[in-house]
């Protein structure tokens, strides 16, 4: 007891000096390139939005890094003074300081489009998410699933090649969420029926799911044009929610796909901590012995679990070619579903969590593609890894240890 | 009116093992059916069988005179049959009230978990039989005591009026056994009947209404509690004559060998496992120390053999100090260790027994000469201390892991104590074996002392401490609660103070119970 009261106040000592450290490095690291005289821009209103306009801010370059890294001060001092009850929450507040002051920097003398900004972080969090997702429905009945990139590939193929002869999205949608479906319960099958190594067998599903897609994608959809031309879902704004400016353009102006996302981390999070068969799936992913003395079915909640798991797969998949691109191509989900699985860990296996972890890689790609426009004199290669650095600094700092459902990659026998 | 419950002619095969034998028992209503038995005697496996967890090979199962179909521990549940596994089946990360609930969740709306119902139906449970528990709490955090009531709790829950208890006394210390008992004999009024399993007979005699004893699998012998004794029971139970008390002289302590001041050691994650103690060991004598399981024992074991760092404090065996010791260095200086964990520290399970029998000398002449391993030296080695200290096993070069827990514990008694140490460091040694193997181990510990050895043995089972020891250290919470001169020791105040109580301090507490009673 008295040991972990040690731990906390040295932990929440850490916290304030790490905030008194970003404060620093905001003013160390940007005002040396700015001058007084310069200005900052940042915009609102999007084109072709349905949002109230709000107009832009426009302030002084100098002025705004030093009014953030007084802030940062203020926060460092209280948590060294009298601390945070939720020290945490005030990390990501600092953070979120430090990486305005880094734009308010890199758009000196320019404009950037906040709004804009955190609609592509969004849009590039949802695979990432979905995929996050797959991982959590696995995990928690403790199968491992290393194959949601590989279902995600076939889904996106499915939801071409389907949407493509039917002539309707919702018909590639349909088919993606079933061949997603059918590979999660092949990784049922396998890790469940069978006791194969689940990392083996989730590595099969990716080879075989990289091969078979790209053979009939080169061999078909490349060639034969209506193959591979889908029709796309289109944004749909809510009725007057689209309207709020910000929120409206960013939360409220989506693809079906999205919607579905964000509906999905909600249900997921309410059943897994609220229903009957969350507790039971929670069971068996931690002590799967405990939950078969009371009756529950083992075999049967993993079965379902994983199958469902693939299904979110798939539709992760379907998001990409669907709602952005139109088209499938040779391993076009590039690394999204390890990605999202990095982001079920960071995000400590809960849905909500995921979510979190997924918006902050989005971000970082999305700041990515921002600063190649504004033309940040940092190299790009830099730049890509920047956000990634600072994820997982924060994440390990935040977040601590990650802690596995217990029986994770374990089968279970009986006698 | 037919038995509530009746198995009859149960057999179940596990590969090379038979581990139940045709076996028949019978439990009336409203008593306590005691199934004793040594380790591997097959109790669990008749009881899994009976939960539907194992399917046996051939058998049948009458419950309330009618013939019982289990296929899984649903079909048990819905029997009204319940059971505490010798390992308990909770889940740590979820609370009270989630653990109990799953499998027969209460729902609200159709569709969400009504926790306060099932929290609220706990509360009355508690109440009505004496099981406290805080329904929110999470499992992880309780004490084990406490998590065997959420295990009965689970039972009661169910509406369970056969209730299967495996080895409930295992992790208690002698007060809380007390607690359990008085818990079946509310259970046991309320119309519950109860088969509770064990292998100590003490409790056997106490508690139970009928006794049956297995061995190798079959049913030894059944028997009744009051024409029994400690005596024909153990008997009953290893199949021949045994000596329940281990002859010693009086010890004859001189110089000290080992000497601890003030040691300080971590356990897992950050919090301190042992609190700054201090204390000897002599010459001659076998300090025994006392404490339920989890009181810090283990890692002062460690740290005494150098697997575990000492925060600080000092640790000098024949007055040349090794606290900070590599265990090579410790051994050298005349440390001998019996772990506590056999098979993760004391074995190589895949090697042979001729192998594992030089894991600390394997680098010294006569079994090494320069870079080279002596065949034929290992081999006489082996062939000596299996000799010597009765091993059973087919060769020395049959792989240790595949011999008998009692016979893998003798490989390391031999290797320990076959050299010519001045230290024995002795954990949990007759842990889950045979009362031959006991009796065996026993007698090593008391020669290795008559030769003038300091033997410190660390033990979960006070009777273990009583008959060998000569000063008794009990330790509660990673503290020395007291060192009690074997004269002094009796059962209730070692109970007390393996508990955290100072015997002088209860004895107001205990007047007033005995006057309850
Ligand atoms: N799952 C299993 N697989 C193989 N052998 C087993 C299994 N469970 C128990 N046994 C063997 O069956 C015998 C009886 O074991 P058990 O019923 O656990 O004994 P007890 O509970 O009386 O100590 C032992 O020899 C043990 O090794
Ligand atoms: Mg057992």
């Amino acid at each position: 007891m008295n040991n972990d009261n040690f731990k906390d106040t040295r932990r929440a000592r850490g916290l304030g000096i790490a905030f008194l450290v970003f404060a620093a490095l905001m003013l160390i690291l940007f005002l040396p390139g700015t001058t007084g005289k310069q200005q900052t821009t940042f915009a609102f209103d999007l084109e072709l939005s349905r949002a109230l306009p709000i107009g832009n801010l426009t302030f002084s370059t100098q002025g705004m890094l030093y009014l953030l890294a007084v802030l940062a001060v203020f926060l460092g001092a209280w948590q060294l003074a009298k601390g945070f009850k939720q020290a945490d929450l005030i990390l990501g507040v600092v953070v979120t300081l430090f990486v305005l002051a880094f734009l308010t920097w890199a758009a000196r003398d320019r404009s950037v489009n906040m709004t804009g900004m955190l609609q592509a972080t969004l849009l590039r969090a949802v695979p990432i998410t979905l995929a996050a997702l797959s991982g959590v429905m696995c995990e928690r009945c403790a199968v491992i699933n290393i194959g949601i990139e590989g279902m995600m590939l076939i889904g996106a193929f499915t939801s071409a090649l389907v949407g493509s002869i039917g002539k309707s999205m919702w018909v590639g949608l349909i088919a993606a969420l079933l061949a997603g479906g059918l590979m999660g319960a092949l990784l049922a099958v396998l890790a469940i029926r069978y006791k194969v190594n689940q990392i083996i067998a989730g590595t099969a599903i990716n080879i075989l799911a990289t091969g078979l897609t790209s053979y009939f994608s080169s061999r078909y959809l490349q060639v034969i044009h209506e193959l591979n031309r889908p029709p796309t879902f289109s944004p749909l704004p809510l009725p007057v929610l689209s309207r709020i400016p910000i929120l409206g353009p960013v939360l409220f102006t989506n693809t079906v796909p999205v919607y579905l996302m964000l509906i999905l981390v909600l249900v997921i999070h309410v059943v897994l901590f609220y229903t009957r068969w969350g507790l039971r799936t929670r069971a068996v992913g931690e002590h799967p012995k405990a939950a078969d003395t009371l009756g529950v079915d083992v075999i049967k909640t993993r079965y379902i679990n994983v199958i469902l798991g693939g299904m979110i797969a798939g539709l992760g998949g379907a998001y990409l070619v669907l709602s952005s691109v139109a088209r499938f191509d040779e391993n076009m989900t590039a690394g999204r579903g390890f990605i999202g699985l990095a982001a079920m860990i960071f995000g400590k296996w809960n849905p909500i969590g995921s979510l979190g972890a997924s918006l902050i890689f989005g971000f970082a790609d999305s700041l990515r593609t921002n600063l190649a426009i504004l033309r940040v004199p940092i190299p790009s290669q830099f730049l890509l890894m920047a956000p990634y650095l600072v994820t997982m600094i924060v994440l390990a700092g935040v977040v601590g240890r990650a802690i596995a459902p217990a029986a994770d990659g374990e089968p279970y026998e009986k006698q | 009116m037919p038995p509530v419950l009746e198995l009859r002619g149960i057999t179940k095969r596990f590969p090379g093992v038979l581990a139940n034998d045709r076996i028949d028992l019978t439990l009336e209503e409203g008593q306590v059916l005691a199934l004793l038995g040594e380790n591997g005697a097959g109790k669990s496996t008749l009881m899994n069988i009976l939960y539907g967890l194992y399917k046996p090979d051939e058998g049948e199962i009458f419950v309330r005179g009618k013939k019982a179909d289990i296929h899984g521990p649903g079909d048990a549940i819905a029997l009204g049959i319940g059971m505490v596994h010798q390992h308990f089946m909770l889940v740590p990360v979820l609370t009270v009230t989630e653990n109990v609930m799953l499998g027969m969740e209460p729902i609200k709306q159709k569709l969400f978990l009504d926790r306060e119902a099932a929290a609220r139906r706990i509360r009355t449970i508690s109440e009505q039989y004496g099981l406290d528990v805080d329904p929110y709490a999470l499992v992880g955090d309780l004490p084990v005591g406490i998590q065997q009531r959420v295990e009965i709790i689970k039972l009661l829950y169910r509406q369970a009026d056969i209730l299967i208890l495996d080895e409930p006394t295992a992790v208690l210390t002698p007060q809380e056994v007390l607690g359990l008992f008085q818990v079946i004999r509310s259970l046991l009024a309320k119309g519950k009947s109860i088969i509770f399993i064990t292998h100590k007979l003490k409790e056997v005699l106490e508690i139970s209404d009928n006794i049956v004893v297995l061995r190798g699998g079959r049913v030894a012998g059944t028997a009744l509690p009051q024409k029994s004794n400690e005596r024909s029971l153990a008997s009953l139970m290893v199949g021949r004559e045994v000596i329940l008390t281990v002859p010693k002289e009086e010890a004859q302590p001189k110089e000290p060998v080992l000497e601890v001041e003030n040691l300080r050691v971590k356990g897992e994650g950050a919090h301190i496992a042992v609190h700054d103690i201090s204390f000897d060991v002599r010459a001659g004598e076998i300090v025994g120390v006392a404490g339920v399981q989890g009181n810090g024992q283990t890692e002062l074991v460690e740290s005494l053999t150098g697997l575990r760092p000492a925060q600080s404090g000092v640790v000098r065996l024949l007055g040349k100090d090794v606290t900070h010791a590599s265990p090579r260095v410790i051994t050298e200086a005349g440390a001998a260790h019996v772990p506590e964990d056999r098979q993760r520290d004391g074995l190589v399970l895949s090697y042979p027994v001729a192998d594992n029998l030089i894991l600390n000398t394997y680098y010294l002449p006569p079994i090494a000469q320069k870079m080279l391993m002596q065949e034929p030296a290992i081999q006489q080695n082996a062939e000596r201390l299996v000799a010597e200290y009765d091993v059973r096993t087919p060769s020395v070069l049959t792989p240790v892991g595949s011999l008998s827990g009692g016979n893998q514990q003798k490989v390391i008694v031999a290797r320990e104590l076959s050299r010519m140490g001045q230290l024995v460091v002795a954990a949990q040694p007759t842990r889950g074996l045979d009362v031959g193997s006991i009796e065996y181990i026993h007698s090593q510990l008391v020669r290795k002392r008559d030769a003038g050895a300091a033997v410190l043995l660390v033990s979960a089972e006070l009777d273990e401490i009583l008959s060998l020891a000569d000063r008794i250290i009990v330790m509660f919470e990673g503290r020395i609660m007291d060192i009690v001169p074997i004269e002094k020791a009796t059962r209730e105040d070692l109970g007390l103070l393996m508990a955290g109580v100072h015997p002088d301090e209860h004895s107001a507490d205990a007047a007033a119970v005995k006057e309850a009673a």
